[in-house]
């Protein structure tokens, strides 16, 4: 594509690098830039270098947080269970359930040989540490990584390293979606439904 | 199941093409490079959803076109108007009755199909991949938690050879990370060794009564199913293996290591068939594919046979043009690049058949 401008050129390459982004949206939203105020442009750049530059991950549970040591051990909180996530956004998704109220660990990513990514690249071995040093005071791990064949890997890796310290260890399930109708599940996720089926109480 | 008519548009040598089909045995003619073959490999691609020979799709499409189209209307217990729709630097679009496929692995099976060419004595010739991928492409055709499974394994093989790859010179290797690939590989190779073994069992007789048959009980044959799965304590021998596989760099043991050995008269195929015999034993192989998928899915399956009476004895063809007249098959597509041949045979068994003349991308019914 021609471009009337060598700057508008630059712009687009840059915006089009962003995940979901193609290269006729990014020239939209660089001409929208121009049409604006200037300093919706510079509020927008500065809040964006402000966002690499000052963000930090939580040292204990690798959340996002603005210093190092995040809110993960407040009080509200319960001390006694770890919800093993994949990344940030899982936390989000499982707080907003509202069903869970206790502390979290963030892996950073799925264990994953053809892409280049060892046990050393995920956040195993910190996971190991906080649970050995809480002294039994975590009682429980769930383990909540996507059902994909890496996520099982991973979460079978998990389990081998904590053999041996005293923490009960669970899957969330996997099966059917609320609302979701039967005939249109897939055959792979209905299987494995009517394995783990459960029990129904009658009184 | 019969396939009663198919158009093409710009498929391979075709530019535009109508045929209709005979329910039963169908002779496609002409001279080398007419397009026989490719007028096959398009009723192949109506089942598969991809071409026999060439699976990059692109290259399917008549040379200097951009689009093609393949049309197939079939005729059985219900209709099914199967289509597909080639472009360029696109996904194809595959549609039966109209709706278009979300996963092209949900179309095959639906039409049991069996196709013998003349590449296909490689599954004797070549090496153990070969075999192992006749079995699973016929397994997978009506088993699809056997795909599924198949597919996970070979997923995880690529993770496990990689980290053995890739693994620093001299780090002691990590047992946990291994075991957490070996305790699915073995689970899911006992698996598929199961449904290898199954399938051998209802296989076999119909294996060994075909070549009986086609080669007049003059040579015979064996077919045996290997796997390092059979032997005992083979998850803790998969295990112990670490060492030489680290040494090797890939992994030694499990499924994909199967073979399913040929022989003749206690010797393998490969090193002292004839090349008249390996091709009976490849058509008694195809033959029993189609048996197999006939009393697994209840359905008749098609049969594509190319090139098929090269190299074959008078009384071996013979054999053959009386088995697929008979009732058990459905419809049959030959090709043969020698007219006067086929319509000899034709009349010498009084074979209800439509027979086809190829040139030039042109069809035209004799």
């Amino acid at each position: 594509m021609e471009y009337p401008s060598s700057l508008i050129e630059e712009a687009v390459n840059q915006i089009s690098r962003l995940p979901g982004i193609g290269k006729k949206t990014a020239l939209r939203l660089a001409l929208h830039l121009l049409k604006q105020d200037e300093l919706e442009t510079t509020s927008l750049t500065a809040a964006l270098a402000k966002l690499r530059k000052d963000t930090r991950y939580c040292s204990t549970c690798h959340v996002i947080s603005h210093t190092t040591d995040c809110t993960c051990k407040t009080i509200k909180t319960d001390l006694s269970t770890i919800c093993v996530v994949e990344d940030t956004p899982d936390v989000m998704a499982i707080q907003n359930t509202g069903q869970y109220h206790g502390m979290f660990h963030v892996l950073g990513g799925v264990i994953s040989p053809i892409d280049g990514i060892g046990p050393d690249d995920v956040h195993i071995d910190t996971l190991v540490k906080r649970i050995s040093a809480s002294n039994g005071e975590i009682k429980e791990v769930i383990l909540a990584i996507s059902p994909t064949m890496e996520g099982d890997t991973t979460a079978f890796y998990i389990t081998k390293k904590l053999k041996g310290l005293s923490v009960k260890i669970s899957t969330i399930a996997r099966g059917i979606p609320i609302g979701g109708e039967l005939e249109y599940t897939d055959e792979v996720t209905l299987g494995r439904s009517i394995i783990s089926r459960r029990d129904y109480h009658q009184d | 199941m019969y396939l009663e008519k198919l158009t093409l548009t710009n498929f391979k040598n075709y530019e535009q093409v109508a045929v209709s089909f005979n329910p039963k045995i169908n002779c496609i003619l002409g001279l080398n490079g007419a397009g026989k073959t490719n007028l096959l490999d398009a009723i192949y691609y109506l089942t598969f959803t991809k071409s026999a020979i060439n699976s990059i799709d692109s290259q399917n499409i008549r040379h200097s076109e951009n689009m093609s189209a393949l049309v197939g209307s079939f005729i059985g217990e219900e209709e099914l108007m199967v289509s597909c729709g080639l472009r360029t630097k696109q996904k194809k679009i595959f549609k039966v009755n109209k709706v278009e496929l979300d996963k092209m692995s949900d179309h095959i099976g639906a039409m049991p199909l069996v196709m013998i060419s003349p590449d296909d004595t490689g599954i004797i010739k070549e090496g153990s991949d070969a075999r192992r991928k006749f079995v699973d492409g016929t397994l997978c055709q009506i088993n699809k938690a056997y795909l599924n499974n198949l597919m996970q394994y070979n997923h995880q093989l690529k993770q496990r050879n990689n980290l053995l790859k890739n693994w620093p010179h001299g780090k002691p290797p990590d047992k946990d990370l291994f075991a957490a690939y070996d305790d699915q590989l073995c689970k899911l190779s006992k698996m598929i060794y199961q449904v290898r073994l199954n399938f051998m069992e209802s296989y076999k007789p119909f294996f060994l009564a075909h070549y009986e048959d086609i080669s007049s009980h003059k040579e015979s044959v064996d077919l045996i199913y290997q796997s390092g799965v059979s032997i005992e304590n083979y998850e803790k021998l998969f295990k112990e293996n670490l060492q030489k596989d680290m040494l090797l760099q890939r992994t030694t043991m499990g499924v994909h290591r199967d073979d399913f050995i040929l022989r003749m008269d206690d010797f393998l195929m490969k090193k002292i068939g004839s090349q008249g015999q390996q091709k009976s034993m490849v058509i008694a192989m195809k033959l029993s594919q189609f048996d197999y998928l006939k009393s697994k899915t209840g359905k008749t399956p098609l049969l594509l046979m190319d090139d098929i009476f090269d190299k074959l004895d008078d009384l071996r063809i013979e054999k053959l043009i009386k088995l697929i007249n008979g009732e058990e098959f459905g419809q049959v597509f030959i090709t043969d690049a020698r007219p006067d041949r086929s319509q000899m045979l034709l009349e010498k068994y009084s074979m209800t058949a439509n027979s086809y003349l190829v040139d030039k991308g042109q069809v035209t019914a004799i």
